[in-house]
């Protein structure tokens, strides 16, 4: 299967008081076009700061990344921080079409395209609101909707439903798996969730250590529409558990 | 829990107390007001002091009446809203371009930093020499004197909110693919760095104003220059009345400023 982000022995560390931190460490991944892929690992491991590199808001250094993208977009990535990170000075509809600008699109057009992606997360009510007037998981919410108005070829999502209550994630999961049928968008998302990631994904990959390294990399088949039950796959979740270190076997036994 | 019921009616007296408390202010300040009036009518008729020196207030109505008749007053208030006007914009105007400049790069700062250490302590007032050389006892003089104070405050006003702009909301740009400077400008920087302008902003409308009767005191015509002529006549109602424009105008632009911030602003929690 062709791969649209190629990710060949990545290693990045942080420069600080004059020494080095290493915190990820000949990384590869090939990441198929089309593909739902689950990042999961332990806080502090590196998972945001992979995302950051395919970004282009952090630099490797060394190792290299090879994007083939096709759809000749300024920008064919998109993230959804972990923070929301709204622009407080601009309402929620215009913090949505804010990755619209300079595209060729009219006002109306972006804003028609803006409200299309309130409506997909459920918040078109609040679309001339201020951020300051939003919810913390509302505020997480937007900045999913200001990701998807772009239309990427890739979404890179940094636990985005973290802050959200059972019934809305579970909710936004489903919207987000319908998404990703439609599109056909490849889908990169970081999460602590195993369960989450095993409802979602492809492919769960794990990150573990320090410096981060691939510690695991495993299929999930199971045909979908899904139930929530991780009960096919418990040997994903027996892996997953021992890689994320003993703290999360003891969170996982208390659930 | 008995704690917690009685805590409810006596939030509920505060906040009764604390509106009554707001109506005696007013009245007292009220009150204030009308005994320094009194005081100020009555010390001169007393020969406590010559009427001349200290006019009481009941003979400035006249006076103003008079002068606004004669159109000395229009003339003198709009000639320094004039020069007032157009030293704030300029000031402002060029105070942002060069605090957003060195705000934004590095390069611009270190090369501007010695001459800004040099020329920052020299207050506007030093300038009038060079004012009048340069351009003679005229408006221009005004204006550049103006400016020059206004600079100097939005300039620092720019420069410190540009430089504390979240590094975090340039990320958002970068991440949307908006790299090049002057997107980075008008889409993260501008926005986000107008709370910090605009209380430049105010403190310069202030400090221009102040200006604006300095520069005319040396003979540009204006409200400054007129209060020249009339203390010189011993017109003293009328320095009163000069006095009273200028706050009056003072409190009213102030005002009018303190509304389009708070509209500009009015996405802040
Ligand atoms: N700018 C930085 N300078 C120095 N160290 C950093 C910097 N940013 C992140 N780190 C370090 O790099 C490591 C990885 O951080 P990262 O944010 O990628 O973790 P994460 O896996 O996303 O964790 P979490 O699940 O808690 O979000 C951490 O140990 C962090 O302290
Ligand atoms: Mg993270």
């Amino acid at each position: 299967m062709e791969s649209v982000i190629d990710i060949r022995s990545l290693s990045l560390a942080f420069e600080r008081d004059g020494h080095r931190t290493l915190v990820l460490d000949s990384l590869d991944l090939s990441i198929e076009r089309g593909a739902f892929i689950a990042i999961v690992g332990a806080s502090g491991v590196g998972k945001s700061t992979l995302l950051r590199v395919l970004i282009g808001l952090a630099k490797a250094s060394a190792g290299e990344i090879t994007l083939s993208t096709h759809s000749g977009k300024r920008q064919p990535l998109a993230l959804v921080f972990q923070d929301a990170r709204l622009l407080p000075w601009r309402r929620v509809v215009d913090n949505v079409s804010f990755g619209l600008e300079g595209g060729g699109l009219s006002r109306a057009e972006r804003r028609s395209k803006s409200l299309d992606a309130l409506r997909i997360v459920g918040l078109v009510d609040l679309a001339d609101r201020w951020p300051h007037q939003l919810s913390g998981g509302q505020r997480q919410r937007v900045a999913l909707a200001r990701a998807l108005a772009v239309e990427p070829e890739v979404m890179l999502m940094d636990e985005p439903f973290s802050a959200l209550d059972a019934i809305t994630r579970e909710g936004l999961q489903d919207e987000l798996v319908r998404i990703w049928r439609l599109t056909g968008k490849t889908i990169l998302f970081v999460t602590h969730d195993i369960e989450e990631a095993i409802y979602l994904a492809d492919r769960v990959v794990v990150l573990a250590g320090a410096p981060g390294r691939l510690a695991a990399d495993h299929r999930i088949d199971t045909p979908r529409p899904r139930t929530r039950s991780a009960e096919g796959n418990a040997d994903v979740v027996a892996s997953v558990r021992r890689h994320l270190g003993a703290e999360k076997l003891i969170d996982g036994a208390a659930i | 829990m008995t704690d917690l019921i009685a805590s409810a009616p006596a939030r509920a007296t505060a906040s009764g107390a604390a509106s009554g408390a707001k109506l005696r202010a007013a009245g007292f300040a009220a009150a204030g007001l009308l005994v320094f009036l009194l005081v100020w009518e009555v010390v001169p008729r007393l020969g406590l002091f010559n009427p001349l020196m200290l006019p009481g207030p009941s003979g400035i109505p006249a006076a103003f009446w008079s002068e606004l008749k004669s159109g000395a007053w229009g003339s003198a208030v709009g000639s320094s809203l004039g020069h007032y006007t157009i030293g704030l914009a300029l000031g402002a105007l060029l105070g942002v371009v060069f605090g957003v400049a060195t705000g934004m790069s590095r390069l611009a700062e270190e090369a501007t930093a010695w001459i800004v250490r040099v020329l920052r302590p020299i207050p506007g007032l030093a300038w009038v020499p060079f004012a009048i050389i340069w351009f003679g006892v005229n408006r221009t003089a005004a204006v550049f004197i103006i400016a020059i104070g206004v600079f100097w405050i939005v300039f620092f006003a720019a420069h410190g909110a540009v430089r504390s702009v979240e590094r975090d909301l340039i990320e958002v740009a970068d991440a949307f693919g908006f790299r090049r400077w002057h997107e980075r400008l008008l889409k993260i920087l501008l926005p986000a760095a107008l709370p910090g302008i605009l209380v430049g902003l105010r403190t310069a409308l202030g400090q221009a104003w102040m200006a604006v009767v300095a520069a005319e005191i040396f003979g540009v015509p204006g409200l400054g220059q007129r209060m020249m002529q009339a203390s010189s006549l011993l017109a003293t109602e009328l320095v009163v009345v000069y006095m009273l424009t200028m706050a009056a105008l003072y409190g009213l632009l102030d005002s009018a400023f303190v509304a389009l911030q708070n509209w500009l602003l009015r996405w802040k929690a």
